[in-house]
């Protein structure tokens, strides 16, 4: 193992900025090569992938028709005045 | 995302000082949803942040006439409401400082790796368990209500970047201006969200497999 090589338990700490897109070339090139040959990160790397996919799911809902109503009489209102 | 008023904003902006109700509905209909949930960022119940979005419109109106264009509309929208929302947020005695990155030390925990003194030093001591499910098995609702629970019980500012980033799927940027966030703690806020929220549907999906 050369010294520079980057072990797994760097790579979970790095994985946001590669998904990110923020590591240099070079660090780009390190990641990618530990990932093709450990399969264990690649495991991890994939279900980091799925939590963000799967947290885009939890839709939330939109203003309710009362408040849209509600903001319109306020602007009303403030025209008044 | 776009730094000063567009060509559209800048039209919607002098509507609105007209006092065009048509115009003001639209900016409603455009901004009012990322609006409540920058709200409910602050304040965990739906009724306080429908006040706080309407606390901020009128803020919006008294301030019409100083708004000076050094950000986009929706911006300096959604900046008036994280603020308010903000304030009754700390009324409510429910919000903590957000300077706080929340935690610090390693996300995944140290003894998933080999020690410094064993071979393959750092690396993992054991795979981690495949979930090994199709996707569409995932999604049920028992996930996504475990997923909900493991988001609401992040420490407040890590919580505000992934509702943010991964559940309404906003830019950095756009997290960043309106949160007030330097990119790099935007980005560690958000490693530190996922990596729990992944260990937590780490611990159902393989707790219920067994």
């Amino acid at each position: 193992m050369s010294v520079d090589e980057l072990t797994c338990k760097e790579l979970v700490e790095v994985v946001t900025d590669y998904l990110e897109d923020r590591l240099t070339p070079e660090e780009r090139v390190r990641f990618e090569e530990h990932v093709a040959f450990c399969s264990w990160c690649r495991t991890y790397l994939e279900q980091m992938r799925e939590t963000v996919r799967l947290t885009g799911t939890l839709a939330e809902d939109d203003l309710s028709p009362e408040a849209r109503d509600g903001l319109l009489q306020a602007f009303r209102d403030w025209k008044e005045r | 995302m776009t730094t000063v008023p567009s060509v559209d904003e800048r039209e919607q902006l002098a509507a609105l000082r007209a006092g065009d109700e048509r115009a003001f509905a639209a900016l409603v209909d455009l901004h009012g949803a990322a609006m409540l949930r920058v709200a409910r960022l602050y304040v965990r119940d739906r009724a306080a942040a429908e006040e706080a979005v309407q606390e901020a419109w009128l803020g919006v109106f008294r301030g019409i006439e100083r708004f000076e264009g050094r950000s986009s509309l929706r911006t300096w929208l959604l900046r008036i409401v994280a603020n308010v929302a903000r304030t009754k947020g700390v009324r409510e005695a429910r919000s903590v400082p957000f300077s706080a990155l929340g935690d610090d030390g390693p996300t995944v925990p140290e003894e998933r790796f080999r020690g410094p003194e064993e071979r393959w030093a750092g690396h993992w001591a054991s795979p981690p368990d495949e979930w090994g499910r199709p996707e569409q098995e995932l999604l049920t609702a028992e996930t996504r209500s475990r997923l909900a629970a493991a988001i609401g019980g992040l420490p407040d500012a890590q919580r505000q970047v992934i509702s943010l980033r991964d559940v309404e799927g906003w830019s950095a940027d756009e997290v960043c201006n309106v949160l007030g966030l330097s990119e790099t703690n935007q980005r560690v806020l958000l490693h530190r969200a996922r990596t729990k929220v992944r260990a937590a549907l780490d611990e159902y999906l393989t707790e219920s497999e067994t």
